[in-house]
């Protein structure tokens, strides 16, 4: 295949990155905006809890938009539409994965972990067992999940920027990257939790509208006829009437899909950022409330994201999309385009980095005060740290992982990392939700059991991951020249996810300690009823 | 047991009168008597209401979620079935996935609403007046 070609011709007959210049001015227009009100609401943010937790002062409806912000990331946002429009019902099937996986907060953990803890999951996880391995515990596990999550958003960035900038040289693509770094540091930085969470609510209220605005136009030009619209879709793909059923994607493999829908559904709600976005409010039922406009917006969004997705196909035609730069990530920005110009395109553009450096500043925080609370205040600290400096702890890891993130994303700039994001999830599913579950359920969990599920659920999941196909044995490996495969699956959730309970039953079972009665009487009491908590009614 | 977790956002809000009823060791004393509270029938019933929700709908709702996906990765005859023009048994089955999700955060709110927060104004009135 003629590659560059091909690209040229796409690009020149559809047109993306028309008005890169307009695209760029857009996108500076938000940057000033936010920087300029995330100067605004921090003043000071010198205490912990402003600085991790914005002092709990959200209300349910604010922390609920900027929660489904979490999750309407670049990858969601423009990665499921494009599914949609190149693999059809495949690309649905994966986005109802994101929406009933708010049950498990809403149900199971929500409400508990805000009654419980203060800052980080470390809080619920060590109540009432032995503090040091267990937080070291939760912080690890928070720290890898939010490395992972990390990379694989802020890598999209560069494959974001050729598409919407017209940027095609590596260097030009990593100076991207590092701006984007640069301003999510200084997000984080000088916002601090209420800052990353404004910048959130204003990106995902802009994305929601922009989707819904796009959807009703959509559905008036078909008539509000979804069968129409399925109808023309099935014209301009090339996989045909295909698109309609399940198997275009993921039917070489349907055990990989499961294990992939079941990591889905349990990790989404045990990522230690959207874990910590349930302390920005001021108690338990803001969390419920929160939990309901997160739910509302994100049944709405991932609607609106199956009329686009195939009116995607229906209005531009795989092909197309296939071809242009950044693949089936263009759909949505090819449609804005096709509908609504270059004013349009410049809107979803900006909104589609807003979202990236949105995602990445709350994940950035997650990670620093994981380290500073779990790490450097209660082990190094004793519990005795200064809050000033434990906060400036935290400030320098956000830095460190910022750094990270982008010598990271400019190294696996163009790499099919998209496998990060179901690792990512795979881990919180195997390693967190495990055990917050049997902390706020079974008391007779103990710290064995505690240590045994976190540990075991990293570890079979990145041992399942390493022998897995994504990473050799196969012609989309990192090492495709490699072969040292012996897991067939690419997700190793159905795996791990029921070894890490069964690891914290056994060591539970086993570890014939008994954590302090009168600790575990207080937690379940606490987690129930928030008595005792400090937490206004 | 270390006091690293213990200092449970008492910095964070402005204190309330109510809250220093409620207030753990930091403050010098009486903290609330969680044993008793735990003990009390108003807690049974809270504790009671709240697990006989959200346990079978948690299990019913990945029961149901669980099914939708092994139809998609296994049976896609059955999911191809044409319903409403070309709106087939597939997408139908997706959007009651979004439909399902929606009634049961409703009926969550409501059994909360009707049954969890009552019981547990009743431990708090409870807990208030043994301290």
């Amino acid at each position: 295949m003629t590659g560059a070609h091909v690209l040229n011709m796409a690009a020149s007959t559809t047109a993306v990155g028309a008005n890169p210049v307009l695209n760029l001015g857009m996108f500076i227009g938000f940057v000033a905006v936010t920087l300029y009100i995330v100067h605004r609401v921090s003043s000071g943010n010198t205490t912990t809890s402003s600085y991790y937790a914005a002092g709990g002062e959200f209300t349910g409806g604010q922390n609920g938009i900027a929660l489904s912000g979490d999750f309407l990331s670049a990858a969601s946002f423009l990665g499921i539409a494009g599914g949609i429009a190149v693999h059809g019902y495949d690309g649905f099937v994966y986005s109802v994965g994101w929406v009933v996986a708010w049950l498990v907060g809403l149900l199971l953990i929500g409400e508990m972990l805000r009654n419980t803890g203060r800052f980080t999951m470390g809080d619920v996880l060590a109540y009432r067992m032995r503090q040091r391995p267990v937080r070291v515990a939760a912080a690890a596990s928070t720290l890898l999940i939010s490395y992972f999550y990390l990379l694989a958003q802020i890598a999209g960035a560069g494959g974001l920027v050729s598409l919407l900038l017209n940027i095609t040289s590596k260097l030009g693509q990593s100076l991207a990257i590092v701006v984007a770094g640069a301003i999510m540091i200084l997000y984080v930085l000088i916002g601090g939790m209420k800052g990353t969470t404004w910048v959130q609510i204003i990106k995902a209220t802009l994305l929601l509208l922009c989707m819904a605005l796009i959807t009703v136009f959509l559905l008036g030009r078909f008539g509000f006829d979804l069968s129409d619209i399925l109808g023309q879709a099935v014209q301009h793909n090339s996989l045909g009437a295909a698109i309609l059923t399940p198997g275009t994607l993921y039917g070489k493999n349907e055990l990989d899909f499961v294990s992939l829908a079941l990591a889905l559904v349990l990790g989404i709600c045990s990522l230690p950022h959207v874990l910590m976005r349930f302390y920005t409010v001021p108690n338990a039922k803001h969390v419920r409330r929160s939990l309901v406009w997160a739910i509302w917006s994100m049944v709405g969004f991932y609607f609106c994201t199956l009329v686009v997705g195939y009116s995607a196909t229906a209005l531009v035609g795989s092909d197309a999309i296939v071809h242009a730069p950044g693949g089936e990530n263009s759909a949505a920005p090819l449609l804005a385009y096709a509908i609504g110009g270059s004013v349009l395109l410049g809107l979803v553009s900006a909104v589609a980095f807003a979202t990236i450096l949105a995602v990445v500043a709350g994940l950035t925080l997650t990670a620093s005060v994981s380290f500073a609370h779990d790490v450097y205040a209660s082990i190094l600290k004793r519990g005795l740290a200064e809050p000033r400096k434990e906060v400036r702890v935290a400030r320098l890891t956000a830095v460190t992982m910022g750094v990270l993130a982008i010598f990271g994303g400019i190294l696996v700039n163009g790499r099919n990392v998209a496998f990060l994001v179901a690792l990512a999830l795979a881990l919180a599913a195997s390693a967190n939700l495990s055990t917050l579950l049997y902390s706020l359920f079974w008391k007779r969990f103990n710290t064995p059991g505690a240590l045994a599920s976190i540990y075991s659920g990293l570890g079979s999941c990145m041992l399942l991951i390493i022998f897995s196909p994504v990473v050799s044995g196969a012609s989309t490996s990192i090492f495709p020249n490699e072969d040292f495969h012996w897991f067939p699956l690419s997700n190793p959730g159905i795996v791990s996810i029921p070894l890490s309970f069964v690891c914290g039953w056994v060591a539970t079972m086993l570890g014939s300690r008994r954590e302090n009665p009168a600790k575990q009487t207080e937690m379940e009491v606490r987690a129930l009823t928030g008595i005792g908590s400090g937490l206004p009614s | 047991m270390t006091l690293a977790t213990d200092s449970s956002g008492r910095h964070s809000v402005a204190p309330s009168h109510e809250q220093y009823l409620f207030d753990t060791d930091e403050h010098g004393g009486r903290g609330p008597d969680f044993a008793a509270i735990r003990g009390s029938a108003e807690f049974a019933l809270l504790r009671r209401r709240s697990r006989r929700f959200i346990f079978p709908v948690s299990a019913l709702a990945m029961a149901w979620y669980m099914t939708f996906v092994l139809l998609a990765a296994y049976d896609h005859p059955f999911m191809s079935i044409q319903i409403l023009g070309l709106i087939n048994m597939g997408i139908v089955l997706g959007l009651a996935q979004f439909l399902s999700t929606v009634v049961i955060m409703l009926l969550y709110c409501r059994y909360a609403k009707r049954q969890l927060d009552p019981a547990l104004e009743a431990v708090r009135a409870r807990a208030g007046r043994a301290s």
